[in-house]
């Protein structure tokens, strides 16, 4: 049994791209020996990366694939033996085969009786394979954005790879890939240990070899290494706690070959600007941990304290330290300082002035600009406005107008231009800083909210408002001009923005549904029917992957409406619940059969009529009584939307219809039974299906 | 930064500005590159001056570097800002092919600077490139020295529309950055230019070129001629227009002499494609570019940039062949 290294050495790999590159890589490697038959059972896969290198380790790799027996197929048996004795073509399929006349032997297929010939295999060397099968492996990983870096440009691949260590044990396999041959050189950190070769003696002793270089090769032993490392920087601050944020561990981590932490210090007077400004700078323009005190609950408002964390990629003596901790705190310094010059700067251009200018920013090159956009949310804020008025929702009209109208002017500030992530977050800051009133500035605030699907809702009613307004607008514009969203191509981001619109009719409290927002669109008919189609895909996916119901149900509620986004939910909600009830499961088999009954009949032309008594059997005036009790209290429990109960009632229906099914033959041969039981059945189809097509549910 | 203080003392034994520049320059002429002065055409980025714009096209290997002072009207801040200029110094290098070992080059190129990399923390951070107008892009990093970006280092992979082989490494570096981390100063004002070894008196950034961010800002956000502007993009394009329709002729003339392919003047061309895109960084200062005209206008620059590097493409192999 033998190990299998595998190296290949790059220039600095992008940060965002290495987790899936090693993931990848070793997938490739384990496939490829389990293909040829190279692993044993026992055989274990460990894979490493650091920004200069992707590596896999196989531990139990065969040195050569056991011989194997493999029968060839020829041609049809008919062919190659008349009448028993073989023909040319027999002799010359054998030889083809290196096989003799003697050797074949008929093979039954479905295609008829064909020749075959066992051929004996003999393994091959596990180096041999390799050599001819890797180059194309490591070739085919995947990037998100590729590079030619040789004349000629034989591969593309995410940055020059540099050298190549590939060794079965001790012994180098020299595989040559992207130029390079393999050998037994590694390299170490640029800087702690310099130019001279890591020569890697054993495959298996890889990462204690870098070790040794100043690389952690192993991503999940870095990892733990910076979490400690932030703790016990953290520790020479009394009363502070480093803010957590797992994107930044995980970058920092591909950042990195060898990990430690300094605390820098920037001045308190900084912490006048407003936190997300600050945490902005630090996490994605510096790759810094912001600090806070530890004594503030992380349930209300954190508190900031005038120090950092950043993670470097070396080690280095008391000197060294102070001069990049000096560093990293100067180019803080220098950003928070832009950032007070952009925020003052911006004051002198209140907001309000902003509007005109807005005519200079394009929403869309063939829509227009946000002067553009904004004067059509505008239309449509207060069409929807107009609309959750007469549902009774209370809220601020002046004070949504004024924060729809207002929401795209930051895109004109300076500070915006200079941390466009925060854009509507600097709006929101600006509106309260110039006084226009809590309920403007938290509206504008949280326009962007929810900015993914696990994200929450704007806080107020005017946000809901404007959040629902702009993202309609934009839908609907979008598609006007023929961007609709086809397969994974979706550059806009609509389906997103149509996520957001259901979420926010799901959890606020707006008495407005999904018609009432495509129609404040003031969509045309001719785009309508494919509006308010992508909302119903959209309130699908919202039902299945976000609230987690079967397709099933959420095919049953949907089939009755789709409109009422919370009406949807509530209902799904009484379906799930009653899901697992015998008595439900079997009304809902009887309802299927009703279904299936009513198509038959409409195939063959049969009417149903209003149901006369004196024609009915006796099961079947007992379902028409039963019915006629139960309806008006079903409409009465839907009216109040007591769903569940009215489910439950609905399954009292059971031994009634089970009674009818067993006894009566609907599809009588006599034409006035016959559409008097249709009749029946119809309308009892039609009194109980107000809440779900219950025919969609799998009863099986 | 105009103010009554003193600037902040600076180390009398730290590399002054143009001590920085000499020593890369040195650096890279040791290692065998072309050391260019800088083109004396206004331009936004190093990468627009020939020497790196059309050398970077075709087979032939090249090493140049050059200090490139890059004009951007936008970014000018009146002289108040301490870290933002309308026009900073890149110290621009193009290394066609790159060498294997082009990264370690770079860090040697550093420690020429003075900068000692076992006390600093030193990160290649993705960052791709790409200057739509030129029709140019690359794949690389910023090179992060104790969080200051001091380097950006791209893999041009295309340029002027073309695919490029070989490819060149490009390193840019921003000097003003440079240097004020390295003399340990807040303001890019307070760096020293220069220093007399005999008297040791300091010339300071604020004092070669304070003026001009000053007059600067003020031309190009309030007094250029919006109008008269326009009309210098309009007559630059048209004479580099009526050119590259000239040279396409003369390109594709199965009659025409290597001789004359090789003597038809695409380089001025080039200049004036380099005029427009100039003009066009005014105008937008002047805020005088409105929505619908933007990708129209870097259309028209784009049209001349790529239309002089596919002729001059052409016209470096009618000059091979001939």
């Amino acid at each position: 049994m033998s190990d299998f290294l595998l190296e290949i050495g790059l220039e600095e790999v992008p940060a965002r791209m290495i987790a899936g590159a090693e993931a990848e890589l070793g997938k490739r490697v384990s496939d490829l020996l389990k293909r040829e038959r190279l692993v044993a059972p026992e055989a274990k896969l460990t894979t490493y990366s650091t920004p200069r290198r992707l590596a896999v380790l196989a531990e139990g790799v065969l040195a050569r694939q056991a011989d194997a027996e493999k029968v060839v197929m020829g041609p049809s048996w008919k062919v190659a033996f008349k009448d028993g004795t073989p023909t040319a073509v027999a002799e010359a399929f054998a030889k083809k085969a290196g096989a003799t006349v003697a050797d074949l032997k008929k093979v039954e297929t479905s295609r008829g009786e064909y020749v075959g010939a066992s051929v004996k295999q003999t393994g091959r060397t596990a180096s041999e394979i390799l050599m001819a099968e890797l180059p194309k492996e490591v070739l085919a990983v995947y990037w998100a954005k590729n590079m030619y870096w040789r004349a000629g440009k034989p591969e593309r691949f995410v940055r020059p790879v540099r050298w190549v260590v590939a060794l079965m044990d001790s012994n180098v396999v020299p595989v040559e890939i992207a130029g390079i041959t393999a050998g037994n050189a590694s390299r170490g950190h640029r800087v702690l240990h310099g130019d001279v070769p890591v020569v890697i003696d054993q495959a298996r002793n890889y990462a204690k070899s870098l070790l040794d270089a100043a690389v952690v090769a192993d991503v999940a032993e870095r990892r733990q290494f910076i979490r400690k490392a932030l703790d016990a920087a953290t520790r020479t601050i009394p009363g502070a706690r480093w803010r957590e944020d797992e994107p930044l561990v995980e970058t920092v981590v591909h950042l990195t070959e060898w990990p430690t932490v300094i605390v820098g210090d920037f001045e308190p007077e900084y912490l006048d600007l407003p936190e997300e400004v600050l945490v902005t700078v630090m996490r994605d323009h510096q790759k810094y941990f912001a600090m806070e005190d530890a004594e503030v609950k992380s349930d209300t408002a954190s508190k900031l304290l005038p120090h950092f964390l950043a993670v470097l990629n070396t080690q280095t003596d008391e000197e060294g330290a102070a001069i990049i901790r000096h560093g990293n705190a100067r180019v803080l310094r220098a950003r928070f300082k832009d950032a007070r010059f952009f925020w003052d700067f911006d004051q002198k251009t209140p907001l309000a002035d902003r509007f005109e200018s807005l005519k200079n920013v394009t929403f869309q090159k063939e829509l227009g600009s946000y002067y553009w956009k904004t004067e059509q949310n505008l239309a449509v804020a207060t069409a929807l406005a107009a609309e959750a008025r007469v549902g009774d929702a209370a809220f601020d009209e002046a004070a949504l107008f004024k924060a729809v109208a207002l929401a795209r002017t930051d895109l004109t500030t300076e500070l915006v231009k200079e941390f466009t992530e925060l854009q509507g977050i600097i709006g929101g800051l600006y509106a309260r800083a110039q006084g226009l009133g809590e309920t403007v500035a938290k509206a504008i605030y949280d326009q962007y909210t929810p900015a993914s699907i696990e994200d929450a809702i704007p806080s107020t009613v005017e946000g809901q408002l404007l959040g629902l307004a702009d993202r309609v607008q934009t839908i609907v514009a979008m598609f006007g001009i023929g961007n609709a969203p086809t397969g994974s191509k979706d550059p806009f981001a609509l389906r997103r923005a149509a996520n957001a619109i259901v979420k926010i009719l799901a959890e606020s409290g707006l008495p407005l549904t999904l018609e009432d927002v495509i129609k404040a669109s003031g969509v045309n008919d001719a785009g309508k029917t494919q509006v308010s189609d992508f909302f119903r895909e959209r309130l699908q996916f919202y039902l299945k992957d976000v609230r987690g119901f079967t397709y099933d149900m959420v095919n049953a509620v949907l089939a009755v409406g789709a409109d009422d986004v919370r009406d949807t939910i509530a209902r799904a909600e009484a379906l799930a619940a009653v899901r697992g009830s015998a008595d439900f499961l079997a009304v809902s088999a009887a309802f299927k059969r009703i279904k299936n009954i009513l198509r038959q009949a409409e195939e063959k032309g049969y009417q149903p009529s209003q149901p006369k008594l004196a024609q009915l059997a006796l099961e079947a005036i007992d379902l028409w009584d039963r019915s006629k009790e139960l309806a008006p209290q079903i409409a009465n429990l839907r009216e109040q939307r007591a769903y569940r109960e009215a489910l439950a009632q609905i399954a009292t229906l059971r031994p009634t219809v089970d009674a009818f099914f067993d006894k009566v033959m609907v599809l009588d041969a006599d034409e006035t039974v016959r559409s008097s039981n249709l009749g029946l059945i119809e309308q009892v189809l039609k009194n109980f299906s107000t809440m779900a097509d219950f025919s969609e549910i799998v009863t099986g | 930064m105009s103010t009554a203080q003193p600037a902040p003392r600076v180390s009398p034994t730290s590399l002054t500005f143009q001590d920085l520049l000499f020593r890369l320059q040195a650096f890279w002429a040791e290692r065998g590159c072309v050391i260019q002065q800088p083109y004396d055409v206004e331009v936004g980025a190093g990468t627009m001056c020939p020497e790196t714009f059309l050398r970077v096209l075709g087979p032939k290997p090249y090493k140049v570097g050059y200090a490139q002072p890059s004009r951007r009207p936008a970014d000018g801040r009146y002289g108040e800002n301490p870290n933002r200029l309308f026009k900073h110094t890149q110290f621009q290098l193009i290394l066609k092919p790159p060498p294997v070992n082009v990264q370690e080059l770079y860090l040697e190129s550093l420690e020429a600077m003075g900068i000692d990399l076992k006390h600093h923390d030193l990160k290649f951070e993705e960052d791709n490139w790409e200057w739509p107008a030129g029709g140019a892009w690359g794949v690389g990093w910023q090179v992060m020295l104790d969080g200051l970006e001091i380097t950006q280092f791209t893999y041009f992979q295309q340029c002027g529309g073309q695919d490029l082989d070989p490819i060149c490494a490009e390193l840019t570096y921003g000097m003003e950055r440079i240097a004020a981390f390295l003399q340990d100063v807040d303001s890019i004002y307070d760096i020293v230019w220069a220093r007399d070894p005999e008297t040791g008196a300091q010339v300071t950034y604020d004092d070669v070129r304070l003026a001009e961010e000053l007059q600067f800002s003020v031309y190009n956000f309030e007094m250029a001629d919006v109008a008269r502007l326009w009309e210098h993009f309009n007559s630059y394009e048209a004479e580099a227009q009526a050119l590259l329709e000239k040279v396409r002729t003369l390109l594709t003339d199965e009659n025409a002499s290597p001789k004359e392919k090789q003597r038809f003047p695409l380089l001025p061309t080039y200049e004036l494609a380099l005029k427009c895109s100039h003009l066009f960084n005014l105008l937008d200062a002047r805020g005088a570019i409105s929505v619908t005209e933007r990708v129209g206008v870097i259309g028209r620059i784009r049209n001349l940039a790529v239309g002089v590097a596919k002729a001059w493409t052409a016209q470096q192999e009618a000059a091979a062949s001939g």
